[in-house]
């Protein structure tokens, strides 16, 4: 570790923050990566504490070990009960006896702290710039919006996170994208990632980390580049970064986890050489200009067939080699006619939350469109809080009125609808506005079709019925 | 983890491209504490109707294809979630080799952790093993990976790249975990130092 991060070769932010974290580095490369914080679900992990008693290993940081179940939860007020589902069921009692024998830190899933991990960690201060963070979840990228490196791990891995506290890894390459100027209004985060996504594709970022900077996302709260990072991954990147700055240092001043005192004079005066410096090799730079991005929603089953609400459904023969069959296949899944205009496609549901969109601002932003309105006939409307707390919050301001006279259901936190493996699925043909990060086939139940966009855009498609350019909608209000 | 050295097996040509996780094996079998049992599940949704019979066109479907050991894929095989569970239902059919020109970063970790060889190979080798694969039953693909090559059935030969330490522990079906914990003293330090220099992790 070293104690000046200016020293030496121009590095990027990642560059830092891996060589802070290098524990051995053998002649290819390889290196072995300390982890400084391990989130761990209930979905990913029984088989990983299975291998480490039938190995006789034990934890080796417990106390940097975060444990909460999110992903099978239901949201519904009954699961004060219990859970209906045996598979479900069985899978949170695992995390519940895992979580108290090897003594991780623990929020059960009727503490009013529980809610999507990639939520809680930041929340609850365990996430802080310039840390290595890890999940058995792909969406732990969202925790690179603090200048943390942080990415998911499959259930082999989180075992040797778990017995060493460290991962097996080599060094990704640097990518830049730079977002320059300011966003128009209704354009939110989820456009900017979106249109990133729609411009590198779905394997765009594959090997490379990605550094996200410009004046648009300088000017993102801390939960926009939360929803920024989020979607790295849908990109292909290992990880999504934003440097550190003071709003950064705001937002994680006072949280339980975060330090205090003089610890956190020492914190912040480290957490400001977290920038990538001038002169750093980029291996490969996007650029896209904040005004020319528009309000975007997703038309097919891959997160890269993003397009411009103003838009019309494109022909598979607008495509090239393997995505032509691939288009043509996910329109024949969402039920779609090349040529459409996008704004006349008809929506039976709308589904606000996910680690994407769950947090305080995106409940916020949905409710200034939906206050005083009501979902079109026949639209079912489910909000769903990123936690316990972002309920809590979002109750005190008043917004759980203003969804529930729109229409809306208003429920406990989890993963609810993003993945389905609760009881909140879409049925087989249903049609979804929703602001979670997957439209893949079946992600919200087997035949749900999914369109994604931001929470304001969600909203807009829940009053009118079909997929709207919210600006339509927009008063001075928001 | 089974060792990994060379195979020979029917191949499977799914030329569609990304291929994500939750169509290799869906959200409803994650519900699982185990890591075995997938098998019948891979590719559930695409490999059965709604009612659980067996889709006839779906390839691992056809009487050719039913002892596939290996998947010719198109780009970005793997891409979406982290889930291990995709791995483990390849690995519960059968198979133990996948080929494509690319791969989504985490599922190609998780491939290695359980003994399943992924090849990364230009689109005109992917093209040529496509054709290959297609022939079904009869024309059988190996994977040497000592010598890091493909062959087709009919004798063509393409070689591939691979890390150096990856194929090592594939080789030798390696514990990552246990190579770690022989490196517990630097670990050991690790931590030492940076309880001084980071005080506040």
């Amino acid at each position: 570790m070293t104690g000046n991060n200016n020293a030496g070769a121009p590095r990027t932010l990642y560059d830092k923050i891996f060589d802070a974290h290098v524990v051995d580095r053998q002649e290819d490369g390889t290196c072995i990566l300390y982890i400084d914080r391990h989130l761990v679900h209930e979905v990913t992990s029984p088989q990983a504490f299975e291998g480490l008693r039938m190995a006789g290993r034990k934890v080796r940081r417990p106390d940097q070990t975060i444990a909460v179940p999110d992903h099978n939860v239901p949201t519904t007020p009954d699961r004060v009960n219990g859970i209906e589902n045996p598979e479900g069921r069985i899978q949170v009692a695992e995390l519940d006896k895992n979580a108290r024998e090897f003594g991780l830190n623990y929020y059960p899933m009727n503490d009013i702290r529980q809610g999507i991990v990639h939520i809680v960690g930041p929340e609850q201060g365990w996430t802080l710039p310039g840390m290595t963070v890890v999940c058995g979840d792909s969406h732990t990228a969202t925790h690179g919006a603090f200048g943390a490196l942080a990415h998911g791990i499959g259930t082999s891995e989180v075992e040797h996170v778990l017995a060493t506290q460290t991962l097996i890894q080599k060094k990704s390459k640097n990518m830049k994208v730079e977002i320059t100027g300011s966003l128009r209004p209704g354009v939110t985060a989820k456009d900017i990632t979106l249109a990133v996504i729609g411009k590198t594709g779905t394997a765009g970022g594959t090997g490379y980390v990605i550094e996200y900077c410009g004046q648009a996302i300088r000017e993102l709260s801390m939960e926009g580049r939360m929803t920024v990072c989020n979607m790295a991954i849908e990109g292909g990147a290992r990880a999504g970064l934003i440097a550190p700055d003071d709003k950064t240092f705001a937002y994680c001043q006072g949280r339980p986890h975060a330090p205090k005192g003089a610890a956190w004079e020492a914190a912040v005066q480290w957490w400001k050489t977290l920038f990538s410096d001038e002169g750093a090799h980029w291996d490969k730079v996007v650029t896209i200009a904040g005004e020319d991005i528009a309000p975007v929603v997703t038309w097919g089953t891959s997160p890269e067939d993003v397009l411009p609400i103003t838009g019309t459904v494109p022909s598979p023969d607008d495509f090239e080699g393997g995505k032509v069959e691939a288009a043509r296949r996910s329109l024949d899944y969402m039920g779609l006619t090349p040529g459409t205009p996008l704004n006349r496609i008809k929506v039976d549901a709308v589904f606000i939350g996910s680690c994407t969109n769950g947090r305080i601002e995106d409940l916020r932003a949905a409710a200034a469109i939906l206050r005083g309105r009501k979902l079109a006939d026949g639209v079912r409307g489910m909000v769903v809080p990123g936690s316990g707390l972002v309920r809590m919050q979002a109750e005190e301001e008043g917004l759980d009125k203003i969804f529930t006279d729109a229409g809306f259901e208003w429920r406990l936190a989890g993963c609810s609808m993003c993945l389905g493996m609760n009881p909140d699925q879409l049925a087989p043909g249903e049609r979804c506005a929703a602001t979670s990060n997957r439209n893949f086939e079946g992600r919200m139940g087997r035949g749900g079709r999914t369109h994604l966009m931001s929470p304001v855009m969600a909203a807009a498609a829940g009053i009118t019925g079909h997929l709207t350019d919210v600006r339509e909608l927009m008063t001075e209000t928001v | 983890m089974d060792k990994f050295t060379t195979l020979t097996g029917i191949a499977a040509p799914m030329p569609l491209v990304n291929i994500d996780t939750d169509m290799i094996i869906p959200k409803q079998f994650l519900k699982t504490i185990h890591r075995s049992g997938l098998g019948k599940n891979l590719f559930d949704e695409m490999r059965y109707d709604a009612q659980g019979g067996e889709n006839p066109d779906f390839i691992l479907n056809q009487p050719a294809y039913r002892e596939s050991r290996i998947i010719v894929a198109g780009d970005n095989f793997g891409c979406g979630s982290s889930r291990e569970h995709a791995p483990w239902a390849l690995l519960d059919f059968g198979i133990r080799a996948v080929i494509s020109t690319s791969f989504a970063d985490i599922f190609y970790n998780n491939c290695f952790k359980n003994g399943i060889l992924p090849i990364v190979m230009p689109q005109e080798v992917v093209d040529v093993l496509m054709e290959d694969a297609r022939k079904g039953a009869n024309a059988r693909i190996t994977v040497d990976l000592e010598n890091q090559t493909v062959t087709t059935s009919d004798g063509q030969s393409f070689p591939f790249e691979i890390d150096p330490f990856r194929k090592h522990c594939l080789l030798n079906g390696l514990d990552d975990i246990g190579l770690t914990m022989e490196k517990a003293a630097s670990i050991d330090a690790f931590e030492q130092q940076a309880a001084q220099s980071r005080p506040w992790v």
